[in-house]
């Protein structure tokens, strides 16, 4: 340690420029490679025909349904896990009770389960020929191969990010905060709404994005439990291996590329956010 | 308003916070609870806040039975160790915070919030600075801040939570001074918890030395000091 100088900064890179300049390269073509050309790759095969074609293939019937269920099933299921993520979290980081563990580890098992049997597990459950979806199916509400299947299937797999997102948050802005809300008088929903979620917002909001992305994107579960019936329960990711399996390359890479661009219309909305409330993020973060 | 605690005794899953405890708190007193961490003086604290409830014994309020008043009805102005401010609130808003959270009958004007607000702001000597935000101050303002939000509410008593533990030396005295002279001009009950036996002889009325979770003794600083009940008080009073 003798060859370092007593008093100066070091420099927090010693290697040479040229190596330097290797490894941002190596960077920037890993990320090119990996990241950027499937991009441009779903994008220019759905544009070989033409832009026109493009967008007539995702105007028929078949293609809008998909579509159409696609962002309704989003619209269900994110909403309701920040629900059930900001409850998790909140019971999580702000309790101590029996089982918390337990909790934990149930959260993250969508990770760990493989979507296609937590499709099939909820066929077990609720298929026409459980117990449940039995009497459901009679009552004319099947789950299976419908609809509220599809929701389902959607929040299990996507149920660990908002969760996920907001206990490393909350664990570490304690809950100084909300007992002094108490006492000065504040309810226990006033605090939440005025304390808690201010606090937690911007994680909450990388949830939110992370698991509509996630939502939109689902194909494992959701091709299980929806039965794939075109223009009724084919969700767009279900649509576009449909049609890339009959060689509707055109079609299939159209829709992908949609599908892509509203993932990338939610990073942009993100970015503008950070942008738009900048000082504020700096002047919550800083501690 | 005078408190008595009596017999309280608290205990989190298997271990014994408090031992039970009696002790009486007379009316505008400055009081210390002085002891070494683990020693139970933040959970006697936090049971006279009603952050935490007693396993058994009884809190009395003026003679009344406050035991099982949740936190919200105790009116307790409550400075806690990290001041606890709202980061993404401005030092007004946290101020008015307490005002705000009453009910619709109860709860003051917008502009009647906004002289109370610039009357506390006086009352730390930082008139200047409602519109700045938490991490814009320095330790120092953020702990007279605190205070100020507390004294909001009108408390009937102030608890602090080793108000002066995350401050340099010379703000630490600077800032002894001004809660003497908080706690002298609306002569409100205060009780506050430190591990500082200097701090606790220099600036409390009574001092209440706590070890394991049992009052080892409580006296005025003078008296503890030139007469140790026991082993302990001797020995963390002079080291």
């Amino acid at each position: 340690m003798s060859d370092i100088p007593a008093q100066g900064f070091r420099r927090a890179t010693e290697e040479t420029k040229g190596v330097q300049v290797l490894l941002i390269l190596g960077v920037v073509a890993c990320m090119t490679l990996l990241l950027f050309a499937p991009l441009i790759a779903v994008f220019s095969a759905a544009l070989a025909d033409g832009a026109v074609a493009a967008v007539q293939s995702l105007g028929n019937a078949d293609a809008r349904s998909a579509i159409v269920l696609t962002l309704t099933v989003t619209a269900i299921a994110v909403p309701l896990n920040a629900a059930f993520g900001i409850a998790a979290a909140w019971a999580i980081t702000k309790f101590e009770f029996r089982g918390k563990a337990f909790l934990i580890t149930l959260i993250d098992l969508p990770f760990s389960v493989s979507p296609v049997v937590a499709g099939l597990c909820l066929v077990l459950l609720f298929g026409a020929n459980s117990l449940i979806g039995g009497w459901l199916v009679a009552q004319g509400n099947p789950i299976i191969f419908a609809l509220p299947g599809i929701v389902l299937a959607t929040m299990f797999i996507t149920f660990p990010f908002v969760a996920r997102e907001l206990i490393p948050v909350m664990i570490e802005q304690g809950k100084a905060e909300e007992e002094a809300a108490l006492t000065l008088g504040a309810g226990g929903w006033r605090v939440f709404l005025t304390v808690t979620l201010p606090n937690i917002r911007w994680a909450l909001l990388y949830g939110v994005l992370l698991c509509n992305a996630r939502a939109m994107g689902e194909f494992g579960a959701v091709a299980v439990v929806s039965g794939k019936i075109r223009g009724q329960t084919a969700t767009m990711p279900i649509t576009i291996e449909m049609l890339y399996n009959e060689y509707l390359s055109v079609a299939a890479f159209s829709m992908a590329a949609l599908l892509a661009l509203l993932a990338l219309v939610t990073l942009a909305l993100k970015t503008a956010l950070e942008w738009r409330y900048a000082d504020q993020l700096a002047a919550t973060h800083r501690h | 308003m005078h408190i008595d605690i009596d017999e309280i005794s608290k205990e989190f899953g298997v271990t014994a916070a408090l031992h039970p405890v009696s002790l009486a708190i007379p009316s505008g007193a400055l009081v210390a609870l002085l002891g070494p961490s683990g020693s139970g003086k933040t959970t006697l604290l936090r049971i006279l806040g009603g952050l935490e409830f007693p396993t058994a014994g009884r809190v009395l309020f003026d003679g009344a039975d406050a035991t099982n008043l949740s936190v919200q009805d105790r009116r307790a102005g409550f400075v806690f160790q990290s001041y606890a401010l709202f980061r993404h609130m401005t030092v007004f808003e946290n101020i008015a915070y307490g005002l705000r959270a009453r009910a619709k009958a109860a709860r003051p004007s917008s502009p009647e919030i906004a002289r109370r607000v610039t009357k506390l702001l006086d009352l730390i000597q930082l008139p200047q600075i409602g519109d700045r935000y938490p991490t814009q101050l320095s330790g120092g303002q953020r702990q007279r801040v605190a205070l100020a939000r507390a004294l909001a509410i009108e408390p009937r008593m102030l608890l602090l939570d080793e108000p002066f533990g995350a401050l340099d030396a010379k703000v630490r005295k600077e800032l002894r001074q001004g809660l003497r002279d908080i706690h002298d001009t609306t002569g409100l009950t205060t009780v506050f918890v430190t591990h500082d036996q200097e701090e606790a002889m220099e600036l409390a009325d009574l001092v209440v030395v706590m070890s394991m979770g049992r009052i080892e003794q409580v006296g005025k600083p003078e008296d503890v000091r030139a007469r140790p009940k026991t082993q302990f008080v001797r020995e963390f009073i002079s080291a």
